[in-house]
């Protein structure tokens, strides 16, 4: 490399070149729109939701209780046996402080988002969600949190219904 | 099973933005691969293709779209694609066309463009999330690499001043590096500390950036590396791969656990038993810098919750005892995400041929390993290569 080769191939372009029309150039924006039917599994947990509840199934390969649910177990590769229901409480596995939204976008006042793994699953098993009713400076790894829901008129059979994960309070369990 | 060696490199200069085409991209930088090895295209029985995500270009069919520019046309040609993990992979699925005796030379060219992306390539990360538990709450990609790193800091007591290190060690090992995009000499541990807070504890300066560019080697059976004398290789003695559940939030982030066995896979085919003392340096995936530290211990080559300790310690400094990166990494260079394997398959064949020039390690290696990740934290590959 580097001693024998004399140039490296590449024109470099600053963003005002694009923006501002200084190359020759082209654009398309797409228009693309989904709608997933969201499959046996999936159907149940939204349901639940709507319903103010979380619901796992539960292996008898591996005696688990797998959440977010799944009709087959990736482990035992079978099918799994049953639905139970788990609590909306549980634990901070890690978060972070967002100053981006999805677009990279700076934002002033920050996205507490992370893991809670729930209480009524097995162990480490969770899923990712906002976190509120607490500051930045008060967020830690281990806190023990409730899922804070939207009014039952609001649901709509999505994670969303959860409106974030709140600290614990005394004396619930 | 035969035996492969690589043979030639070569990549472009890695930018924000690049003129060229993916297409010209993958042509440049084919063309200097193969001169690098004395061949044309001619030579070349098959060809692999390797590009992440079709939606950074906004070309579905991408291998196709950049067949003419990586010299694919009527040969036996395939993309592969394993996320952030094609850094390393297309070589692996390069290394079985040619291991199988099927071909006696392989081009592999990988390529990205994350500029053509408006307004910013992350706006096209949110669709590799879950679209029912995880996209309704708008991810940023950034949010991924918080969360594991924070879990990582918390379970090791990692402090960010040693994570920092990395950033500062691979901007700093990039200076030697003609296509580099953020080489910075002068960059201090206090710079990347107070840089700003993009999704705490993750930071710019903790970051590779997007970029354009492309990349390429030759692999070649032992047999037409013997016919044809080339001097200048460096055999591929180990390989592996594993992934992880998509069920991301349902595992531990601490410990990339697909990175150890993917790398057990590999040390086990090269006969290393003992990693720490049989692999003389590394050039693992950083596209942020907890994530050197993170592979150095999926790949066995630190304890867990030692990496940190080696780096401030210099042990993974460019003449330290495992040096680490010495291409300038992703963090360095850039991260053009499948184009990375210019740092990860090519800076190891350069290390190992003495052709670094002012990269080069100061003292005399022999084995090197190289790894990269991708997907939903899930993906592992690694190779290893002997002189």
């Amino acid at each position: 490399m580097t001693e024998r080769i004399s140039h490296w191939p590449g024109i470099e372009l600053s963003a005002a070149d694009l923006l501002e029309g200084k190359v020759t150039q082209t654009r398309f924006r797409p228009n693309a729109k989904y709608a997933w039917a969201a499959g046996e599994a999936m159907s149940r947990f939204l349901e639940e939701l709507q319903n103010g509840r979380l619901i796992a199934r539960t292996c008898h390969g591996c005696d688990r209780i797998l959440f977010p649910p799944r009709m087959f177990c990736e482990e035992c590769f079978r099918p799994t046996d049953a639905w139970t229901y788990i609590r909306d409480t549980g634990t901070i596995e890690t978060f972070s402080i967002s100053y981006l939204d999805t677009d990279a976008r700076r934002i002033s006042e920050p996205i507490l988002v992370g893991v809670v793994s729930l209480d009524g699953a097995s162990p480490k098993m969770g899923m990712m969600h906002y976190f509120g009713d607490m500051t930045k400076d008060e967020i830690r790894i281990g806190m023990r949190v409730k899922a804070s829901w939207k009014p039952r008129e609001e649901r709509q059979g999505s994670v969303l219904d959860i409106r974030y994960f709140r600290p614990l309070r005394e004396g619930e369990g | 099973m035969k035996k492969v060696g690589v043979i030639g490199a070569g990549m472009t200069l890695f930018r924000r933005r690049l003129q060229e085409t993916g297409k010209e991209m993958c042509f440049e930088a084919a063309k200097m691969a193969l001169e690098s090895a004395g061949l044309t295209r001619a030579d070349v029985d098959m060809v692999v293709n390797g590009t992440a995500p079709d939606a950074f270009d906004g070309v579905h069919m991408k291998g196709e779209y950049l067949l003419d520019g990586c010299g694919g046309y009527r040969k036996p040609y395939t993309r592969v694609f394993t996320g952030g993990g094609t850094g390393v992979f297309s070589s692996i699925a390069g290394w079985w066309h040619v291991a199988s005796g099927l071909a006696d030379v392989v081009l592999v060219v990988n390529e990205e463009k994350m500029s053509s992306c408006q307004p910013h390539p992350q706006s096209v990360f949110a669709h590799i999330w879950d679209p029912i538990l995880d996209r309704p709450l708008k991810p940023n990609l950034i949010w991924i690499f918080a969360m594991e790193m924070n879990r990582y800091m918390h379970v090791y007591g990692v402090k960010k001043e040693d994570i920092a290190r990395v950033a500062v060690k691979n901007k700093r090992n990039a200076v030697g590096h003609p296509c580099a995009q953020l080489a910075d000499p002068n960059i201090t541990v206090d710079d990347v500390l107070n840089s700003e807070v993009l999704a705490w504890p993750v930071q710019r300066l903790d970051i590779s950036p997007p970029s354009d560019g492309a990349s390429a080697v030759v692999l070649a059976s032992e047999d037409f590396i013997r016919r044809r004398r080339i001097k200048d290789r460096a055999w591929i003695s180990g390989v592996g791969w594993c992934i992880d559940s998509t069920m991301w939030t349902d595992r531990d982030l601490h410990f990339p656990e697909y990175v150890a066995r993917a790398a057990k896979q590999a040390y086990k085919m090269a006969k290393i038993s003992d990693p720490k003392r049989q692999i003389d340096f590394a050039e693992p995936y950083d596209p942020f810098d907890y994530k050197e530290l993170h592979h150095l211990e999926g790949l066995l080559l630190a304890k867990k919750g030692e990496a940190p300790v080696l780096t401030r310690e210099g042990v993974t400094e460019r003449d330290g005892d495992l040096p680490v990166c010495p291409s300038g990494g992703l963090l360095g260079v850039g991260n053009p995400i499948a184009a990375t394997m210019g740092m990860k398959i090519g800076e190891v064949f350069w290390q190992l041929t003495g052709q670094a020039g002012k990269r080069q390690i100061p003292h005399e290696v022999h084995t090197g390993v190289s790894q990269a990740w991708g997907d939903l934290m899930q993906y592992g590959c690694v190779m290893v290569m002997s002189s």
